[in-house]
């Protein structure tokens, strides 16, 4: 048997993580949203090397305030004189932060809720999903402000408002992949066996309903930063002197005739980074399932 | 057809109290007991006792939320802690302005995301196509309330062409209602484009065109027509967007409509203004959603037909 034989009789096994990575490295868009996922996680995580946090980011330095952007200061400086740059740069982690852990928040919460309903079925599952449908009839937006402003202004309440006004979609997505998985053998063979209901959903089911709750959990941190900062321009995010993108935008607002620089970099840091976690959520999307792509 | 009306016109009573019971639940959080702030430092126990009476605050969280419906529907939200004025009558004055605003952001974002749609689709993997997708994804990454910082500095502080703000004259409103617009448009321009795809595909358009149909008439009266059932239902999802948008526009652009209503309340702790102001801006939510599945059902005769046996 030659060795072209002995390939063709064994095909060498992929993964599907191996599969997936194969399709999302084919999609452009993609492996760029990827790239600068990476670059931007990765300054959020060395910043503390290159800026100290007091004396360069939350420090007054009233003679150098309002200064455009120049060599020494390249984004320029805000209405107390503290370097935008910087604080753009260590705003990434409070961005960051917020977005993943309230889509954390929402994933926990939506994918027990929507499993639980799925595997269950029946009337649980209808008041479950009626009570899903109420909650989505909300706005978001408004959901997350009647939160924060009854549990108050603090960064941890902005996780969990943005989170708990995230959470329908992903009882959504979970009780639908349960569903597809509910009926099939290898679930009826662990209830034959005796096996507990929740063992079941954690051993058997949710392993098999990742590539949906990936999917949406990356688009989803993308819109959660940018609820996060909507919030903290409205005032009822991040508390101040932190340096959060919507705050600095907020700030940038009340000088916006005569100093608009404050208002552009900011901004261009949020765009940019939701943009790339589209881009890299589009592309698991079509990775996991490329029948989507069209 | 209007079985299926009266149905979900049924369906509609529990979601609108439930959507009312979240949110006097979470504001109810939120007030605490503000007889304390209302009647002043030196006030009895007795007199803070009648101010609770007075101010609907006695029992517990049910009670309340019925008394707070039964009111609700007898047209009274409370009053302001504020304005001492009628919440009813408050958000009465400003809803015309937001009603408006969201009208003009639904033109103006169905005008940008259907021809940008079509567009794209017809030219499918073309260098045309990745750049209306790469326009329409830069919407949806983009907050609008820094695309309307951003056309505050080059349209009205660079041109002058428009206000910054305010509602005196009608170029304000222009402003406002592309900084919802665009972001509504993104996400519609790419339902447009990928019902139109799924259409395009269709037995019947290549019969329209062996017979001898023109283009322009396969794409708009044969192809259009039946992509628009999904993009109809995206429309009525939007419209609670555009409503959760506009908190943040009407902010941008001082407009005095709704959105900028609660924000002001929320930083006066007006919770009766705020309550008062969510639940109705929730319930209109809720009866648009209706509305436009009413009209879906009257596009699609598939939906139509199960209710007409």
């Amino acid at each position: 048997m030659t060795a072209a034989e002995t390939t063709l009789a064994f095909p060498k096994k992929r993964s599907s993580t191996a599969l997936v990575w194969r399709q999302l490295r084919k999609n452009p868009g993609a492996v760029i949203g990827l790239i600068i996922v990476i670059l931007i996680v990765f300054m959020a995580l060395i910043t503390p090397l290159i800026y100290d946090y007091d004396a360069d980011v939350i420090k007054n330095n009233i003679k150098d305030r309002l200064q455009s952007p120049s060599s020494k200061y390249w984004f320029g400086t805000d209405d107390l004189g503290r370097d935008i740059l910087a604080r753009v740069i260590y705003g990434a982690r409070y961005s960051l932060a917020v977005g993943v852990v309230a889509v954390m928040i929402a994933l926990i919460i939506g994918v027990t809720i929507g499993a639980i309903a799925g595997y269950v079925g029946g009337m649980f599952e209808n008041i479950v999903m009626r009570i899903t449908d109420i909650f989505s009839s909300i706005p978001s937006v408004l959901l997350a402000i009647a939160v924060v402003s009854a549990l108050g202004k603090s960064t941890q309440n902005l996780m969990l408002a943005v989170g708990l006004a995230s959470t329908a979609p992903f009882i959504r997505v979970a009780r639908a992949a349960v569903l597809v998985v509910r009926g099939e053998e290898f679930i009826e063979a662990a209830r034959a066996i005796g096996m507990p209901g929740w063992k079941i959903i954690l051993v058997h089911i949710l392993p098999n309903c990742l590539s949906p709750l990936l999917v949406q959990a990356t688009l989803r941190v993308g819109s959660a930063i940018i609820s996060a900062a909507q919030l903290s321009f409205l005032g009822l995010g991040v508390p101040a002197p932190a340096p959060e993108w919507g705050a600095m935008l907020s700030t940038g607002r009340q000088y916006i005739r005569d100093y608009s620089y404050m208002t552009l970099f900011p901004g261009l840091a949020i765009m940019v980074t939701v943009l790339a976690l589209n881009l890299l959520g589009d592309g698991l999307r079509d990775a996991f399932d490329p029948k989507l792509k069209k | 057809m209007y079985r299926y009306i009266i149905k979900r016109l049924l369906m509609l009573i529990p979601v609108l109290l439930g959507v009312a019971f979240i949110i006097f639940a979470i504001m109810d959080v939120a007030e605490g007991d503000p007889v304390y702030s209302v009647a002043g430092a030196d006030a009895t126990e007795e007199q803070l006792d009648l101010l609770r009476e007075e101010m609907g605050l006695k029992g517990t969280l049910l009670e309340r939320y019925f008394r707070y419906i039964v009111k609700m529907f007898q047209g009274d939200l409370g009053t302001s802690y504020i304005s001492k004025q009628s919440v009813m009558k408050i958000y009465m004055q400003r809803l015309p302005n937001t009603l408006k605003l969201a009208s003009l952001t639904m033109i103006v974002s169905v005008g940008m995301a259907i021809p940008l749609g079509i567009y794209a689709a017809v030219n499918q993997n073309s260098f045309k196509d990745t750049i209306s997708m790469v326009i329409s994804l830069i919407g949806l990454s983009m907050p609008n309330f820094w695309l309307g910082l951003l056309l505050i500095i080059f349209f009205s502080l660079e041109l002058g062409w428009f206000p910054t703000g305010g509602n005196e004259e009608f170029k304000s409103i222009i402003l406002p209602a592309v900084t919802i617009g665009a972001g509504l448009a993104a996400l519609m321009t790419r339902t447009t484009r990928s019902s139109m795809l799924d259409v395009l595909r269709q037995d019947y358009l290549r019969t329209a065109r062996a017979k001898g149909v023109s283009e322009g008439k396969v794409i708009n009266k044969h192809a259009l027509r039946n992509a628009l059932i999904p993009i109809i239902t995206i429309f009525g999802v939007q419209f609670s967007n555009v409503l959760g948008g506009s908190v943040l526009a009407e902010t941008v652009f001082a407009w005095p409509g709704v959105g900028r209503l609660v924000v002001d309340a929320i930083d006066q702790r007006d919770i009766p203004t705020v309550t008062g102001a969510l639940v109705m801006t929730t319930m209109l939510v809720t009866l648009v959603n209706l509305l436009v599945d009413i009209v879906y059902a009257y596009v699609d005769p598939r939906i139509k037909a199960q209710y007409t046996k």
